[in-house]
């Protein structure tokens, strides 16, 4: 289990937690994971977010891996000009 | 994709990298043959102008075009009807509502038809024969005044699922970043500073209006040329507003005169396709200096309200800052972002930011530089300022002590690896700068600021021709130099002289997609793929003088701009120059290229610290700027010339936030300086030298350690000018810009 | 509206056009001419980007009318650099990364070359002030006064 920090107002959709746990190898599960288990945060997920694994930001890469030790943050998806 | 992350760890000896040499578009720039986006024109071609608001917020009723198109020399008329129904995304669906107005018209200058006509003559009198029917409707410009009960509805029923019931219909997000416990940590404090700041709406304010030049056939093939950030974002919005297949639109990018984040949308684009459409004759299209003020991307202006508490040591107890952003008319201010980015640069226990997204009748704010950023940083870093000061603390002494570093947990969520903020301090306290004396009414300002930077798709395919000179093609418009880095990188990794090497910029047709140049992700990413590119073509030309020599391909190696044999079974071959390789490729199985096809991840985060001395004349309340120097953590500068110029170009645009530039909106809610005269940008005569300081903390996610650097330097001025002039004043000034009349008002009543 | 016949001399070559009466020099460079090099910025004498000499004098071309060059003689940013040899402003504002987006570069460079016939050893502070009217927003204006000093130092060394 992969333990998610997701940020405050995403915990009206998560019964009030700040971290949940998701089954997750890599992005993409973490992601799905995410959807299965709070269907509230789908249209955010749909959005689209950022994801910080172990202090590195990902936006994309289903396939990056994610250890169960890994430092995992949910961040709105990042805008640049 | 796995990045190279170890490279960097070993000292890096670079022989191109660093060094400032000539940009390959200098010439075409200093000479006028550089092509920008109104200098293409086509055969037969039509002008294309735009009707727009004249109202903030009306009902469009009805619209009769049928005198302008009976006109002579009037090739077409298009109007929100013309555009497919098609179910776009929202976001997609805001951008052609943007560009061609539905039901309703939302602000003052809002596009809601346009004309094609043999001549710009025709086409303004053709303008003005179209009839609009509208319902004025009640309208609200400022932020604060759209979330109050009552005020006038620009969408109902937009808002998204993070916003409570019960709340203004014009706000459509609500977001919350932080931990730890807020009011607890205000309890510890020794002082809790309550204050609230404004910003005014800027623009980015370059110097070439948008335009383009549009063409398509009665088969779907479409061509279009223009001035963006990004054309495979034109190409695709443009495909999928007017219906056509990606792949039979090419899109290619002109010199593009300044962005700034302000062209990484679309406006005259799918209207201009429209036309062409319609007409079946290239369409050109230009925007005057009054539209692109009323019609295109402004930043957010906001409103935001801190609660901070220190130590009278100088720490951070806890910090809480609520923001309200508005976006003009449609959803997606860069609130998230001031909100994620706001205490960015400190370690703090207990922290909190909430963002509020609102919507206004003004024009659909577009990125600008860092987005969001600015205006939280001008909040945070003036009520540290002012926390500090009162204490009697050095305000860069107080910044030291909170200073975020590695392991300290950001207030965004993530833990931080290696950062330079501390750095950018260090060096601040060190400088000359920091300790020259000043005269009276003068003061000395500093702040922090922080952003995030971003990669995405990339692709580069990089060329070997026979004579064994090399080109490279990226697909990122050219906004500030990077084609010389680009050619700098490739020549480093390639070992052959800069000269050697030429980048261009490729159209949508000869490269995979390529994200916008924006995210300060071109030289991170752009280079990334660039590097790899150039180490694709090195094995190839590796393996084929393997065979040349007959031995096996680990045994030769790169080094110096040739193959050489390497290892104790290579024997002894004189080494083959990249040249003399290129010249017998056709020999050794064909021509020799490298490409990469990436969407690097991992860019990194940036800081920077700027000080900043000012003036205030007491009698007029006039501020000059009298010295200037940003410190910046670039990871590794691949052409500081070029590094040192975004970091003084964001620091004058800051500057010009702080001081001079806003959106002025009259009671009627129209725009009363849409104009270089009274949207007054800095000129020469503002400004004194701008010093930068480059840092160099190497970035792990990039071989060479680059960091993006185009966004960062907008962060902190905004705030570092409101501290020098606030201690220069005397008084607390909280409210952007910082015009000679608010100053000496704040003086007087202080 | 007949349009009005003008005679004139731009970068030297004799030429000729019809322009209508409310044309702007800028539109008969740009539209007419084939001479791109002049930018519109912003059409209201604001920015500078279209910056040209009509008889040796600094005008902003956006507000000169096209009939106005009648037998008058029109320098532009493309009659700046002799053959393949640039004129040392071209060449310091290259050397000195003084541009970015280079949409300001012309305007500049004409408005500095006339600075510099008039004043070959200006302070830091005239230069500012020539070039106050000229707009760019990319570089914070340090490396193109650097570029025009340097450039004007060269110059005096020359002569």
């Amino acid at each position: 289990m992969v333990q998610v920090t997701i940020w405050g107002s995403l915990s009206d959709f998560t019964e009030g937690a700040r971290e949940v746990e998701v089954d997750a190898a890599n992005l993409r599960e973490l992601l799905d994971g995410l959807a299965q288990r709070y269907p509230g945060l789908k249209p955010q997920l749909e959005r689209g977010v950022s994801v910080s694994i172990d202090g590195r930001i990902y936006n994309d890469s289903w396939f990056q891996p994610i250890q169960p030790d890994s430092e995992v943050v949910l961040l709105a998806r990042l805008k640049g000009g | 994709m796995a990045l190279d992350s170890k490279t960097t760890q070993d000292v890096m000896q670079f022989k191109v990298v660093g060094t400032r040499p000539l940009r390959p578009d200098g010439i075409d720039k200093v000479t006028g043959r550089a092509r920008f986006g109104a200098d293409i024109s086509a055969p037969g071609m039509l002008t294309g102008l735009v009707l727009r608001s004249p109202h903030a917020h009306a009902r469009i009723k009805s619209i009769d075009t049928s005198a302008a198109e009976a006109m002579e020399g009037v090739h077409a008329v298009v109007t929100r009807r013309d555009f497919p129904e098609r179910d776009l995304d929202e976001g997609t669906a805001d951008v052609l509502d943007n560009c061609m107005a539905g039901d309703k018209v939302l602000y003052d200058g809002h596009a809601l038809a346009a004309v094609a006509a043999s001549s710009t003559h025709i086409a303004r009198k053709a303008l003005k024969a179209i009839k609009v029917d509208y319902e004025p409707l009640d309208h609200v410009t400022d932020v604060d005044a759209a979330i109050q009960p009552g005020a006038p509805v620009l969408h109902q029923g937009r808002a998204n699922e993070s916003v409570p019931e019960g709340a203004s219909p014009n706000i459509m997000a609500r977001y919350e970043f932080g931990h730890g416990d807020i009011e607890a940590g205000l309890a510890q404090a020794d002082r809790v500073l309550e204050r609230s700041y404004k910003t005014e709406a800027t623009h980015q304010g370059y110097i070439e209006p948008h335009a383009c030049l549009a063409q398509m056939g009665p088969d779907g093939q479409a061509d279009l040329w223009c001035c963006t950030q990004g054309h495979y974002m034109v190409r695709n919005t443009c495909a999928e507003i007017l219906g056509l297949a990606q792949g039979q639109l090419r899109v290619t990018a002109s010199e593009i005169g300044g962005g700034f984040g302000g062209k990484t949308t679309v406006f005259l684009e799918p209207v201009a396709l429209m036309l062409a459409k319609k007409t079946q004759r290239p369409v050109k299209m230009v925007m005057s200096r009054s539209e692109v003020l009323r019609a295109t991307g402004p930043t957010a202006s906001s409103s935001v309200d801190m609660r901070i508490g220190m130590t009278k040591e100088g720490i951070i107890t806890g910090a809480f800052a609520e923001l309200r952003y508005q976006g003009g008319a449609y959803p997606g201010s860069p609130v998230d972002m001031g909100a994620m980015s706001a205490f960015a640069p400190y370690d703090l226990e207990h922290v909190k930011t909430i963002g509020w997204d609102i919507v206004t009748n003004r024009p659909k704010a577009a990125a600008y530089r860092a987005p969001g950023a600015p205006m939280a940083a001008f909040a945070v870093e003036s009520a540290i300022d002012e926390l500090a000061k009162g204490f009697g603390l050095d305000p860069l002494e107080v910044r030291l002590r909170n200073a975020a570093r590695e392991g300290t947990r950001a207030s965004y969520g993530p833990t931080y690896p290696a950062i330079g903020l501390e750095a950018t301090l260090r060096r601040a306290k060190d400088h000359p700068h920091w300790s020259a004396p000043l005269g009276p009414n003068q003061g000395r300002g500093v702040a922090c600021g922080f952003w995030f930077n971003f990669g995405g798709d990339t692709c580069v395919s990089l060329n070997v021709t026979p004579d064994g000179t090399v080109t490279v093609s990226e697909g990122n418009p050219d906004i500030g130099g990077s084609r010389a880095s680009m050619s700098m990188m490739a020549a480093e990794e390639l070992g052959i002289p800069y000269e050697k090497v030429r980048t261009i910029v490729a159209d949508t047709g000869s490269l995979g997609q390529n994200e916008v140049t924006d995210g300060s992700r071109v030289t991170f990413a752009v280079g990334l793929a660039t590097i790899k590119a150039a180490r694709a073509a090195k094995a190839e030309m590796c393996k084929r003088v393997a065979q040349v020599w007959g031995i096996d391909e680990d045994a030769v190696e790169w080094k110096d701009g040739a193959a050489h044999p390497a290892g104790p079974n290579a024997g002894t071959h004189p080494p083959m120059t990249l040249a003399e390789i290129a010249a017998i490729a056709s020999n050794t199985g064909g021509p020799i290229a490298g490409h990469c096809e990436a969407n690097p991840e991992g860019a990194g985060v940036s800081f920077a610290t700027h000080m900043v001395d000012t003036e205030v004349d007491p009698d007029t309340g006039a501020v000059k700027i009298l010295r200037y120097t940003v410190f910046q953590d670039a990871g590794k500068a691949v052409h500081p010339a070029y590094v040192e110029g975004q970091f003084q170009g964001g620091a004058t645009q800051g500057i010009g936030w702080a001081l001079n530039e806003a959106y002025i909106y009259g009671e009627d809610g129209l725009l009363q300086n849409a104009g270089f005269l009274d949207y007054r940008i800095p000129v020469a005569s503002d400004l004194p030298m701008i010093d930068a300081v480059i840092l160099e903390i190497p970035n792990p996610g990039h071989p060479y350690g680059v960091r993006g650097v185009g966004e960062t330097s907008i962060v902190p001025p905004l705030a570092a000018v409101a501290n020098a002039v606030s201690e220069a004043a005397g008084v607390r000034m909280a409210s952007l810009p910082m015009s000679p009349p608010k100053v000496l008002k704040a003086i007087r009543d202080s | 509206m007949s349009k009005i016949h003008v005679t004139t001399k731009i970068n030297g070559d004799p030429v000729e056009y019809l322009c209508e009466p409310d044309e702007t020099l800028l539109d008969v460079l740009r539209d007419q001419l084939g001479l791109t090099g002049s930018k519109e910025g912003c059409g209201t004498g604001d920015c500078g980007a279209c910056t040209v000499t009509l008889d040796g004098r600094l005008v902003c071309s956006c507000l000169v009318l096209g009939a106005e060059a009648e037998g008058a003689e029109v320098g532009t940013i493309e009659g700046m650099a002799e053959a393949e040899a640039l004129h040392p402003l071209q060449q310091k504002f290259i050397e000195h990364a003084a541009l970015q987006c280079g949409i300001c570069t012309p305007g500049i460079l004409v408005a500095a070359k006339s600075l510099l016939e008039r004043n070959p050893d200006p302070t830091e502070e005239e230069t500012r002030y020539w070039l106050a009217g000229n707009l760019c927003r990319c570089t914070g204006y340090d490396k193109i006064i650097r570029a025009v000093m340097d450039a004007a130092a060269d110059m005096r060394k020359a002569s």
